[in-house]
């Protein structure tokens, strides 16, 4: 029942064409974006974080968002656009967003612990919050999607083929609708972080994904979720990829003894902001 | 009221196949609907190789310009026109939806699919228009604001089956991907 050796296993992998390289076509002075060459070591990997971090200026330039050129991801060299955004007024399709409702997601989608036969292996949290534009109001009875490695870390995707056990009681996906006060609640495990192939020795900080939709099109996020205290942080480029200490604080749940449940899960709360205020004519609806 | 910051966004990263995609998330319409086109094109990367492990969403008015405000996008009934569509790309970069045409929602604007752009080694989706083929009538002015060269990044080209829009996310035919005055 258990994966081969790590050896046997890459071996195996790579007859199916996974790890195979994509820079044959690369000039010979580009730099690695091979996302499986795994050549850099952690500490190149600190200094290019650190030096990237050194450049930027909150006070005269502040960035809320991740850059989308982020070398030490090695991933977005080749998929960040190098033109500056376009500024476009948004026009009426793009002032609506899609609805979303109960017969758009499964009865028992937002507890991922009754998902199968039987109970998953891990820690049990309960993880909530509010869905909000930036003037503070809910976004009512819209979509939210999540997804998650289980307790050991492991994807149920044959992408991941790391040496960990998949959880047969676990899918790691969870849907729901938010509630009249936009807010969110899934039953979960806690994931555990797992390694990937950046560089050598890379490990991403244990996180939940998250797929919302706002009020407006525009306001389509995914992001992630991450755990208070995680010693991954500093080391972890996605996570480093917003510049901003306050914004990538954004991204921390923070644990909540109110939400933790007598003898059966323990709580987090996590408020997602989308971005702007976008009153549509849809809100006397 | 004081804005509120915004939540970042985090890359949909290598995992959202079993996740995000869905039966039926590619077919708006059915194929049989004596309106369908299909909606199709290849995403690449600056190297010009098509990236495998995108996700390409689309939102749209129906083909009267009316914008769709009925549920049911994840779980469609074959009869309602929800507007939302969502799709994985194939192993080889290459999307497809089966939808109607997009009509006008205003005069005076040349009709569009919304389209969203999520991939693994993209920090944070990237928003674009695919335009239909322009009605000589129409002088839209976000258009005629672009330089050729980038605006014909944006537009739609027909093919046999519909409309083809390939999404380049670097290089010198880079899609213009928009921002609309918000981080």
């Amino acid at each position: 029942m258990f994966p081969p050796s790590g050896s046997a296993r890459k071996s195996a992998l790579a007859e199916r064409g996974y790890g195979r390289s994509v820079t044959e076509k690369q000039q010979p002075s580009a730099p690695v974006t091979d996302p499986d060459s795994a050549s850099a070591s952690q500490v190149d990997i600190n200094a290019e974080i650190a030096a990237i971090a050194k450049g930027y200026d909150p006070e005269t330039a502040p960035e809320t968002q991740p850059r989308l050129d982020y070398a030490p991801y090695r991933s977005s060299l080749l998929r960040h656009p190098t033109k500056a955004l376009q500024h476009a007024d948004p026009e009426t399709i793009e002032r609506y967003t899609p609805v979303f409702g109960q017969r758009d997601i499964g009865a028992a989608e937002a507890d991922l612990t009754i998902q199968a036969g039987g109970e998953p292996v891990g820690e049990r949290i309960v993880v909530t919050g509010r869905v909000l534009d930036g003037e503070g109001r809910p976004v009512r009875h819209q979509l939210v999607e999540i997804w998650q490695a289980n307790a050991a870390g492991r994807y149920i995707h044959l992408r991941d083929q790391h040496p960990a056990p998949i959880d047969p009681n676990f899918t790691g996906v969870g849907r729901t609708i938010t509630d009249g006060d936009g807010r969110y609640t899934f039953t979960t495990i806690k994931p555990g972080p797992y390694p990937w192939k950046n560089h050598h020795n890379a490990w991403r900080p244990a996180h939940i994904h998250f797929s919302l939709f706002g009020t407006d099109f525009t306001q389509r996020l995914v992001t992630q979720m991450y755990f208070p205290g995680d010693p991954l942080f500093a080391l972890d480029p996605i996570y480093q990829s917003v510049l901003d200490p306050v914004a990538r604080d954004r991204l921390v749940a923070t644990y909540d003894h109110d939400v933790t449940q007598h003898e059966w899960a323990t709580g987090y709360r996590w408020d997602i902001v989308l971005t702007g205020s976008h009153p549509t004519p849809t809100e006397e609806n | 009221m004081r804005e509120l910051a915004p939540t970042p966004g985090q890359t949909v990263g290598p995992f959202f196949g079993y996740a995000l995609p869905y039966a039926g998330g590619s077919d708006l319409v059915p194929t049989s609907h004596p309106g369908a086109i299909r909606l199709h094109g290849t995403v690449y990367d600056g190297a010009g190789e098509p990236i495998p492990d995108a996700l390409i969403e689309i939102w749209q008015a129906d083909e009267n310009g009316t914008v769709p405000r009925a549920p049911g996008s994840r779980s469609r009934d074959g009869w309602t026109f929800t507007g939302f569509g969502r799709v994985a790309v194939d192993p080889v970069g290459h999307y497809s939806f089966t939808t109607v045409r997009p009509g006008p929602t205003e005069a005076g604007r040349a009709p569009f699919f919304a389209v969203t752009v999520f991939a693994r080694g993209l920090l944070h989706r990237l928003l674009t228009r695919a335009y239909l083929p322009l009605d000589a009538a129409v002088t839209d002015p976000f258009l005629s604001s672009l330089p050729e060269d980038r605006r014909s990044t944006l537009m739609a080209r027909p093919d046999e089956q519909g409309l083809v829009f390939d999404i380049r996310l670097q290089g010198d035919h880079e899609t213009v991907f928009l921002s609309y005055g918000d981080a």
